[in-house]
């Protein structure tokens, strides 16, 4: 019992600083939304309903310039196709009654999905998938709370205080780990210079769709199981 | 409704979906292709490479080149010297910032 509870305790403090760490995330999304003039409860909207970090981004960036409303649902759709995969993964350790598997169901995003599987019982599984998901719902939500009303106050800021180079920064930061791995560093570089290409000739939102046929070029079909590549 | 609120019900509703999808419907035997994993944990990594170039280069159909590729660049070497993301977030910021008071 007692290495339970020093398990529990471990992966609370786990799920609390996953939750502080995508907190700048939050700020910044609430930050886009102000410069797209995408108001408090559309803002709080996306993430309390669509509740996906980079899918969000992607469909307000889309908007923002001047993408079409298919655009940046199709942006965000593809981002969290993953979220399919998760949810297989972790539904094992998800049963229960229909009410609390539809429920328990809005949490999964890659935090909790990652902490979840990362413990060795169902009953841990559960608990930290409980604990990550919840604790990145509060805290990205207050923070982009934060970021669209602050900042849709004073416009200017945005640019002044240089918040507008944050996003490109944070959407590095989200991919700079995988980059260690060879297929994932080709897929960035090939869907980088697709996107760059398409820019100036297709519509907004087209070039990050088009990106993603940057998978073609690497076969993910044929990795080995086994071999990390996530 | 507004164009973002449109879109935060659809992309919304099809997001749950996927989400739920295994919990609510796979089971403990029940898997998903294996093929199916691979090419929707790989296909987050183009994506959001894209993402990068929008937001560091995109307005309005052209590219355009501004201060927040010094974030960008900024953004990197934290990233590359393995600071917290906090730190990554707030140096790009503040580069981008520097820039646009003193160079440009």
């Amino acid at each position: 019992m007692a290495v339970n509870d020093a398990q529990r305790r471990s992966i609370r403090a786990q799920a609390i600083s996953i939750g502080l760490a995508i907190s700048p995330f939050g700020l910044a999304f609430g930050a886009l939304c102000a410069e797209s003039g995408i108001g408090v409860w559309e803002a709080l909207g996306f993430s309390s309903i669509v509740f996906g970090g980079s899918s969000q981004f992607a469909a307000v960036s889309v908007l923002a310039d001047d993408g079409t409303v298919i655009a940046a649902i199709t942006a965000g759709l593809l981002l969290n196709l993953r979220s399919l995969a998760f949810g297989v993964s972790m539904a094992p350790s998800l049963k229960g009654s229909l009410l609390w598997r539809a429920g328990v169901s809005q949490l999964m995003i890659d935090e909790s999905t990652a902490i979840g599987t990362s413990q060795g019982t169902h009953e841990l599984r559960r608990y930290g998938y409980l604990w990550g998901g919840l604790s990145v719902f509060v805290l990205w939500n207050a923070t982009t709370l934060i970021g669209v009303s602050v900042l849709s106050e004073a416009e200017s800021l945005i640019t002044d205080l240089g918040i507008d180079a944050t996003i490109p920064a944070a959407f590095l930061g989200l991919i700079w780990n995988k980059l260690e791995n060879a297929k994932h560093r080709a897929v960035a570089v090939i869907g980088a210079i697709t996107a760059l290409i398409l820019i100036p000739i297709t519509p907004a939102g087209i070039p990050v769709i088009a990106a993603a046929s940057a998978i073609i070029w690497v076969r993910p079909w044929t990795i080995r199981e086994g071999d990390n590549y996530e | 409704m507004s164009d973002a609120g449109l879109v935060v019900v659809l992309l919304g509703a099809g997001t749950y979906v996927l989400k739920a999808l295994g919990p609510m419907y796979f089971g403990n035997r029940r898997e998903l292709p294996s093929k199916f994993k691979k090419i929707a944990l790989l296909l987050p990594t183009p994506l959001i490479a894209a993402l990068v170039i929008t937001s560091t280069f995109s307005s309005d159909n052209v590219i355009t080149l501004d201060a927040r590729i010094i974030g960008v660049i900024a953004a990197g070497i934290a990233l590359w010297k393995k600071l917290p993301f906090v730190f990554v977030v707030v140096i790009a910021a503040f580069a981008t910032a520097l820039f646009r008071l003193f160079v440009v």
